[in-house]
């Protein structure tokens, strides 16, 4: 049998680095999820050819620099407001898609009237959320998100939710707002989730670009430095805990988004 | 265009669609609420962006993404909202964006209540957020002064890119004058360079106020100052009156000034040698001016609907060189022609200035 030699350039393209991803070092813990969340957006902002078209709002939190490593143009919102931020840059720029990337600090928290805001007025943005139930950039306090019992610097015996409150549902409150089009919850917790990840953020692209209305993506992830796990433990941690409190499910879509091609 | 009779909070507000305004982002609070009614009707009229807010923070961050991206942009408020701004305008400021605020005063602190004060003064020119920063705050006597600042404000905004402020207070806010509007004038056609607008054809824009190595941020620190620097040299503004033989000087702004000019004509009358200065930017203070007519007269009198906050940097200006005194009202209560001109005659006697 002989083996024909196939040309580099007849070569089906199985891998390449995103255009819309700089060639950045970036300085996120080992195993941290914000890489590989940025590196979905990423691709998808390469395979809906929308670089050049797209502007993005950074949050306070650990990924206040997403800048420095999606190479779009960006702003850097206060802590919380990136919605509001988002809402003036689209709303004077309707032909950019715009979208904010945001932590549950910054989303659930201190910012939590100008999201439900902007999904109420169906801002036509595009929201990331990062749920790693912590506070990771200011070395690990309790977040919304923090699961009841679990062990953080500002709940040293664990929260206690009769005192500090009960962990918050985002997504399943931004889907009973009139203006939200799309809002999922996934996992970038094992390959499978990541797949699955990165379409419903192509979806909540697509669904601005249709002008539907307002779309979020909020993401489990880990943050295995103030969890005090490895970032394999902490995998497995998230999927058995956070994963049983925050549901994976979609809580809002429309017919439109439904049909938009795939 | 004809001379109208308009209330304050509409004239500038429409003023501020006359020269360019794209995009309005405001929340409602008493007294400056027209303007947003005003604005909610002519903007959509003029295919132009406004947006009711959920909150004047929200409002502020608004108006900093849509300036972000090169457009002429502002909202207006009063002192409970313009507390509430002060983190989006400290962002604004470390950014260098060109936005506009107008600050119509009410009484406070607190809730206070709706009635006209000039006790924003500190908060306007000082403490208008976090860092070292001082917005220019334009301070218009009247009516006709307010429409004319909108179109300053956002002249110095862009040439400077920075954060202007128009002081007003709650009367000049509900007072209705004539005055005349000005034309409708041209949208600006392009976008600034700095601008986001999608990296088309050239490297992203990002526009952040932070700086994480101390070296850099104290660099951009130092831009700014020399930015300030800029302003202090060649945008102080005041309004000068009878100051050639005055023995006496009244120092007053905004509705203050007014008033004061009322002082004037009456203590003119009674033969006193008084003169006024009434600054029309808060920040830059006309402080040279002051400290050289310091060296003329012989006792100043600051006038404020305040406890007295101008009065600091009235003091800090004329260094002592002559006595400085004070009449100010708080609370919402307006200071009276006849009470002011008793002060300064206290002040003419105690000095031995005589008619
Ligand atoms: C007004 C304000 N308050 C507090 C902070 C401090 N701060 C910075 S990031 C952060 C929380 C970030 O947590 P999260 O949004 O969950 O993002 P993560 O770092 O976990 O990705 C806080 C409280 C701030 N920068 N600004
Ligand atoms: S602190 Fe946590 S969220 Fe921040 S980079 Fe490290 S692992 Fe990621």
């Amino acid at each position: 049998m002989s083996q024909s030699i196939i040309a580099p350039e007849e070569m089906e393209l199985a891998y390449a680095y995103p255009a819309s991803l700089t060639r950045a070092y970036t300085h996120y813990c080992p195993g941290c999820v914000h890489g590989i969340v940025h590196r979905l957006v990423a691709e998808v902002i390469d395979e809906l050819g929308i670089r050049e078209r797209a502007i993005g709002v950074a949050p306070v939190g650990c990924a206040v620099l997403i800048y420095n490593y999606i190479n779009t143009d960006f702003v850097e919102a206060a802590h919380g407001r990136a919605p509001a931020m988002a809402t003036g840059i689209k709303r004077v720029n309707p032909d950019n898609v715009v979208f904010t990337y945001q932590g549950d600090g910054d989303l659930a928290a201190i910012g939590t009237a100008e999201i439900i805001h902007a999904a109420n007025r169906g801002e036509r943005i595009t929201t990331v959320f990062i749920n790693n139930a912590i506070y990771g950039m200011t070395g690990g306090q309790m977040a919304p998100t923090t699961l009841q019992g679990m062990v953080t610097t500002s709940t040293p015996m664990g929260r206690n939710c009769q005192l500090a409150g009960y962990p918050i549902r985002m997504s399943e409150i931004l889907a009973q707002t009139a203006g939200a089009v799309y809002v999922t919850r996934e996992a970038a917790l094992d390959l499978a989730g990541i797949r699955k990840t990165k379409r419903a953020i192509k979806r909540a692209f697509l669904a601005q670009m249709h002008g539907l209305g307002f779309a979020s993506v909020e993401v489990l992830s880990t943050c295995p430095t103030n969890w005090g796990m490895d970032p394999w433990a902490a995998m497995q941690w998230a999927k058995e805990n956070l994963a049983a409190y925050y549901p994976l499910d979609t809580f809002k879509i429309t017919d439109a988004v439904k049909a938009l091609p795939a | 265009m004809a001379v109208q009779l308009l209330k304050g909070n509409v004239a500038f507000a429409e003023a501020a669609v006359r020269y360019g305004l794209q995009a309005y982002f405001g929340y409602p609070i008493t007294p400056q609420s027209e303007a947003l009614e005003h604005l909610s009707g002519r903007m959509l009229q003029e295919g132009r962006v406004f947006l009711q807010a959920e909150s004047e923070v929200a409002a502020i961050n608004m108006v900093y993404g849509a300036a972000c991206c090169g457009v002429r942009v502002m909202t207006s408020t009063s002192g409970p909202g313009f507390s509430l701004m002060t983190e989006g305008l400290s962002y604004i400021a470390g950014s260098e964006i060109p936005v506009v605020v107008v600050d119509m005063m009410r009484g406070g602190p607190g809730l206070g209540n709706i009635q006209p004060s000039q006790a924003d003064y500190f908060l306007m020119t000082k403490t208008a957020g976090h860092g070292d920063f001082h917005p220019i705050v334009l301070a218009p006597a009247s009516v006709q002064e307010l429409i004319d600042s909108m179109g300053l404000a956002f002249a110095l905004a862009e040439k400077y890119r920075t954060l202007v402020i128009v002081a007003g207070d709650g009367s000049l806010g509900q007072m209705m004058e004539s005055a005349e509007l000005p034309p409708m004038q041209p949208l600006p056609e392009q976008r600034p360079v700095w601008a986001v607008t999608g990296a088309k054809g050239r490297e992203p824009n990002v526009i952040t106020s932070m700086y994480l190595v101390a070296e850099h941020l104290e660099q951009v620190n130092l831009r700014l100052q020399a930015k300030l620097a800029e302003i202090r040299k060649h945008e102080v503004r005041f309004v000068e009156s009878q100051t050639g033989d005055a023995e006496l000087l009244l120092v007053a702004y905004g509705t203050s000034g007014r008033i004061c000019t009322s002082v004037l004509r009456q203590a003119r009358q009674n033969g006193l040698p008084v003169g006024l200065l009434r600054p029309q930017t808060l920040w830059p203070f006309p402080e040279q001016r002051l400290r050289e007519l310091a060296e003329q007269v012989r006792g100043v009198l600051v006038v404020e609907m305040s406890a007295g906050q101008m009065l600091e940097d009235v003091e800090h200006a004329v260094q002592g060189r002559v006595p400085v005194r004070f009449h100010g009202r708080t609370g919402g209560m307006i200071p009276m022609v006849e009470d002011v001109l008793s002060e300064l005659q206290a002040l003419a006697s105690d000095l031995g200035v005589t008619p």
